[in-house]
């Protein structure tokens, strides 16, 4: 033994053989996530029409994203989704989990199965079933009386696809939560209580530093899936009706697939890209700050 | 004041509540499914008679044998692929110290978060280019190199966690560090490796931009690309929509079904790729 590994080293010498347990890994990741990542941003700095020659103009593409109003409306449109997608599904999680009892539930398990299944499902698949739930003879008519065609509507689509968010993650943010609730220690209720803490205080003194690892796991996922909410606006609305629920998703694919501007579409890209790593990061850091 | 009994009672009713809601949809389209053709589809009213034929249309004319053969042979390539990939890579970052580490271990985190939108531009253009696209390699290996990302954070975690003795025992044993993985790693690592498993088998099968922009080709296409096309060329067909929808589930749900506690495992422990 040459050195003592500290405690979170792994164990053993520096060992060469290590890279060749590497080397697939690094293949697959090199070339068909490294490389492209490089490429897009490339390309981004073309104007390109995916078959002629590319022309070189610079920044140019991001600059319109920036100046543009079209461009900038959907990022706008992104900031409304994680609403729908993150804000309702984790301030819901948190309401409902906070109204349970603390102690463990019984058949706990078979509601926590059932919550789950709309995250085993395609994305295409609910888009079916909720194209049905918003028809103008459709389940959300009935129970409100009404014959609105939601997901033709310029006020109502891009809600009615947000509402779509909302149900899709509240159920997973309320597994979370009810299973963090759980490993909280009991003694800390008990002490709030004889300190007089009412319910309201239990929660924020208790359950949310208690739940904070949770809530931090359930933010990032939720407002990722905001971000990206490319499935079901493909599927639900291609964007419409006129440009009412353009997201950045559909637009890069639009634009690079079916419109001849791959330039534009790349630069959109690293935006999305950028935006998501940078807002991961941030709640990494906000979740590890002391309450 | 809390009442025990009151408490216990209002949170069976807020679960149910809750449950209730999030199968309410496929519970509609369920019914609708099963439809016979002259009942129109209204709310949650019942099929006045059982009918299949809603199953049949779809099956024939979205084509879901080529469909679901494909969807089965890009998720029975990627799975394994994958999870032999990421055991490789975790046991390399848990267990060993080699120069590098750091910055090597960043560059495979790099596709954690990455959305599919990142790099499907110059995936599509570049395997045109060398003739992979529109085959099952052209849609395999982006989808395995972007589920390796999650495979050997979550691998590496398990190794590190398995105890430090038990490998340094083994090597003063005499055995090498590929016996060292198979007779004495994986074995205790079978939970971690089921749910990655799990994780990857329904990211691939429900995978849908990849497939849409990589797959298009009949031939090659998966089911939910497929599904999406059928719902353009026949939104007014609910019926036979839902039953569409149910049959690109289905494989899915079995999988979700028989091994839920691996899969919220893991969607819960931040695994989400969609």
């Amino acid at each position: 033994m040459t050195t003592t590994p500290g405690r979170d080293a792994p164990p053993g010498e520096p060992r060469r053989i290590a890279y060749l347990y590497l080397l697939p890994g690094l293949l697959l990741t090199s070339l068909f996530v490294l490389l492209p990542l490089i490429h897009t941003g490339w390309l981004s700095l073309f104007q390109w029409d995916g078959a002629s020659v590319g022309q070189w103009v610079g920044l140019a593409n991001y600059e319109k994203i920036f100046a543009a109003a079209r461009l900038r409306e959907l990022f706008l449109h992104s900031a409304v989704l994680i609403v729908f997608y993150s804000v309702i599904p984790v301030g819901l999680g948190l309401f409902i989990t906070a109204l349970m009892t603390r102690r463990p539930v019984r058949g706990m398990t078979a509601y926590r199965t059932v919550l789950f299944v709309p995250q085993s499902v395609s994305l295409v698949v609910i888009a079916v079933a909720w194209q049905w739930m918003y028809a103008p003879n459709g389940i959300v008519n009935a129970v409100l009386g009404t014959r609105r065609a939601w997901l033709g509507d310029f006020g109502w689509a891009l809600p009615a696809i947000g509402l779509i968010g909302s149900w899709l993650l509240t159920g997973l943010c309320l597994v979370l939560f009810v299973a963090g609730i759980q490993k909280i220690d009991p003694e800390l209720y008990a002490a709030a209580r004889i300190d007089g803490a009412s319910p309201v205080d239990e929660f924020r003194y208790v359950t949310l530093p208690g739940l904070r690892a949770e809530i931090s796991v359930a933010v990032t996922l939720t407002v990722v899936a905001g971000l990206r909410s490319f499935d079901l606006v493909y599927v639900l609305t291609k964007g419409g009706p006129g440009t009412s629920t353009s997201v950045p998703g559909l637009e890069i694919f639009e634009r690079a697939f079916s419109r001849g501007q791959v330039g534009s579409a790349s630069s959109l890209a690293v935006v999305l890209t950028v935006l998501i790593f940078a807002i991961t990061a941030l709640i990494g850091r906000l979740s590890k700050e002391p309450a | 004041m809390r009442n025990g009994t009151a408490s216990r009672v209002g949170t069976h009713a807020l679960l149910l509540l809750s449950g209730v809601l999030a199968v309410l949809p496929f519970v509609s389209i369920g019914l609708i499914s099963l439809y016979p053709p002259d009942q129109a589809p209204t709310g949650l009213a019942l099929p006045h008679t059982i009918n299949f034929g809603n199953y049949a249309r779809a099956w024939n004319v979205a084509n879901f044998s080529t469909l679901l053969r494909s969807s089965g042979i890009v998720a029975l390539v990627v799975v394994p692929l994958a999870g032999l990939i990421c055991i490789l890579t975790g046991y390399a970052f848990g267990t060993m110290r080699f120069r590098c580490m750091k910055p090597l271990f960043v560059l495979f985190l790099v596709g954690l978060l990455m959305p599919f939108e990142a790099t499907i531009i110059p995936l599509y253009y570049d395997l045109r280019a060398i003739g992979l696209s529109n085959t099952y390699p052209g849609l395999i290996l982006p989808e395995a190199a972007l589920f390796v990302s999650f495979g050997t954070f979550w691998m590496r975690a398990q190794f590190l966690s398995t105890s430090r003795a038990l490998v340094e025992a083994a090597r003063l044993d005499g055995a090498n560090s590929w016996t060292t993985l198979w007779r004495i790693l994986v074995p205790g690592a079978m939970p971690a490796i089921t749910t990655m498993t799990v994780l990857f088998f329904i990211w691939s099968w429900n995978e849908f931009l990849l497939a849409l922009v990589l797959a298009s080709d009949p031939s090659v296409q998966t089911a939910p690309a497929g599904l999406a096309f059928f719902f353009g060329e026949h939104v007014t067909d609910v019926p036979g929509l839902a039953a569409a929808a149910f049959i690109v589930t289905t494989p899915a749900l079995i999988v979700y079904v028989l091994l839920q506690r691996s899969f919220i495992q893991g969607v819960t422990s931040g695994g989400v790729k969609g």
